[in-house]
């Protein structure tokens, strides 16, 4: 080659488009990498592909309509988001809800994360090559989705709890069937330890890969499992306890390495936890009204409300600000996904392109979440 | 430390702030936006106080002036303080960053640039995040009026 044609070459980062249709990044999320051959030198999260302003919708709906768009945000935590914006509400018009309501509550909370886990679970392992933990983790969850069919109508978003309560009592049969789960899935969940988590292959791609330390996951707002495997200690279940959480004994589950692995162990053993927590429940529902009456339109008072409860993603928050009309004046979500999306850079620098793959799929993101 | 001490805790630190009259939900204290970094940055940093994690930074539009608010939470300690702060200039609303004491500032900084029109001196990367570059107006202003993208109920 002539020396001519030498200095022509420059040498550059080379940028490439991961998605917005990337199966990886489970919606329409398109991350810009800059890579130093196959390394990855920075990731640009490039947002608001479905951003649906959900947040100045608010502004014109009543309390009890804003309920129903707050599980089209995390979808898989549909029953959690609604939760949230429920308390915030009682907060304001300072209404105590029955001890079978957070009874209630608390079930559908743990089998809705429960039911979340297992779909992560089984696109994670998909996403490393392996199909079979697909079709397992989607076995499970649909016995937890056909409960929710039977309770209120729906299998995603459920629109289950109304500010007062919830929507309709359960059926006759959810405590046996919520049991028959349990039993089963007791037995299933070890398998999930043999499929993966104990696969040389498996552990290979996800030891060591894609660290957040504990400072950065704070100082990001990372929460959740993706918090708690960097050793962050963030369960707003322990924290702030709402509904029927300060009754039951479980653990939170903390890891020190903040790797993948880390957060793929947290989840699994969150899922123990939450299947522990819906045992100590389920038997004792106390009676009560399932749903108190309130106004047709409810006015809060002048103020502010926030209240947060623990998502499978980690903190969501409800801050209303309400000038004492029937919308509030700005309601504002702190979304769990949207804080772990700007870790996401810090996580993945250095790494290769197949490791950003694992990454993107422990911190298990929700794009609706993000883009709101 | 329960919040009587934390509130004559952060008098303390020679910044004038002042607590709302009415009855709150967390310790409240509002400051101009020019010393909001400085009082920012001594609750960060005090042994004392160390809140370490920004768990959620809101705008809110009130038509004669733009607020920004921040959630604060100490991880060792456990305490929460809400910190707010009032922009009378509407048409050019300015104030300096937190990126520097907490990092999930980045995105939340953004999107209330985005959203509300914001800007927030070294910021390292103060763009829109959701909406196009070029988009015109800031949706979340109580003002915005578009006639094509937003359908009223």
């Amino acid at each position: 080659m002539s020396t001519e044609v030498v200095n022509e070459i420059k040498e550059q980062e080379y940028f490439i488009n991961m998605g917005p249709q990337h199966p990886s990044t489970h919606g329409v999320l398109r991350l810009l990498l800059s890579l130093d051959g196959e390394i990855i030198k920075s990731v640009e999260p490039h947002l608001g592909y479905i951003h649906r302003s959900i947040e100045k919708m608010c502004e014109k709906d009543t309390y009890k309509m804003i309920v129903h768009l707050t599980d089209r945000m995390d979808y898989l935590s549909c029953h959690m988001n609604n939760e949230a914006v429920c308390l915030a509400v009682e907060k304001g018009i300072e209404l105590e809800v029955s001890d079978r309501v957070k009874v209630i509550r608390t079930i559908m909370s743990e089998l809705t994360r429960l039911s979340s886990h297992q779909l992560w679970w089984g696109v994670m392992g998909m996403d490393l090559g392996a199909i079979t933990s697909f079709l397992y983790g989607f076995r499970d969850r649909e016995m937890i989705i056909d409960i929710f069919e039977e309770t209120c109508g729906a299998r995603l978003t459920m629109n289950y709890n109304v500010p007062g309560g919830v929507m309709f009592d359960i059926p006759n049969n959810f405590q046996t069937k919520v049991k028959e789960f349990i039993t089963h899935f007791r037995k299933k969940l070890p398998e999930y330890d043999d499929l993966l988590s104990n696969n040389v292959i498996f552990k290979a791609r996800t030891e060591g890969v894609g660290i957040l330390s504990k400072e950065d996951a704070i100082s990001y707002g990372v929460t959740g499992p993706s918090g708690r495997a960097s050793g962050f200690s963030c369960d707003i279940r322990k924290q702030h306890p709402y509904s029927a959480y300060d009754r039951v004994d479980f653990k939170e589950i903390l890891y020190s390495e903040g790797d993948c692995f880390a957060r793929y162990k947290a989840r699994i053993d969150e899922m123990w936890e939450s299947m522990s927590i819906i045992e100590q429940l389920i038997d004792n529902i106390p009676e009560g009204c399932a749903r108190e009456t309130t106004r047709a339109v409810i006015k809060l008072p002048k103020g502010e409300f926030y209240q947060k409860v623990e998502t499978a993603r980690g903190e969501f928050g409800v801050y209303i600000i309400s000038d004492g009309k029937k919308s509030p004046y700005r309601l504002k979500f702190r979304s769990p996904g949207f804080s772990t999306l700007n870790a996401l850079n810090t996580m993945a620098k250095g790494s290769k392109i197949a490791d950003l793959v694992a990454i993107m799929s422990t911190i298990d993101l929700v794009i609706p979440d993000i883009d709101r | 430390m329960d919040s009587q001490d934390l509130k004559t805790k952060i008098e303390s630190f020679d910044i004038e702030i002042s607590f709302p009259e009415e009855e709150t939900q967390f310790l409240t204290l509002t400051v101009n936006p020019s010393k909001l970094h400085e009082l920012a940055k001594q609750l960060k940093e005090d042994s004392d106080t160390s809140f370490d994690y920004m768990f959620c930074q809101t705008g809110i539009d009130w038509l004669e002036n733009m607020e920004i608010v921040y959630h604060l939470r100490s991880t060792s300690h456990g305490h929460e303080v809400v910190v707010r702060t009032q922009i009378t200039d509407r048409e050019n609303p300015t104030v300096d960053s937190v990126y520097d004491l907490w990092k999930t500032a980045d995105f939340h900084e953004r999107e209330i640039f985005d959203l509300l029109g914001i800007r927030f001196n070294n910021h390292p990367d103060l763009r829109r995040i959701f909406l196009d570059e070029d988009w015109e107006g800031y949706p979340l202003r109580k003002d915005y009026v578009d006639e094509i993208n937003i359908v009223e109920l």
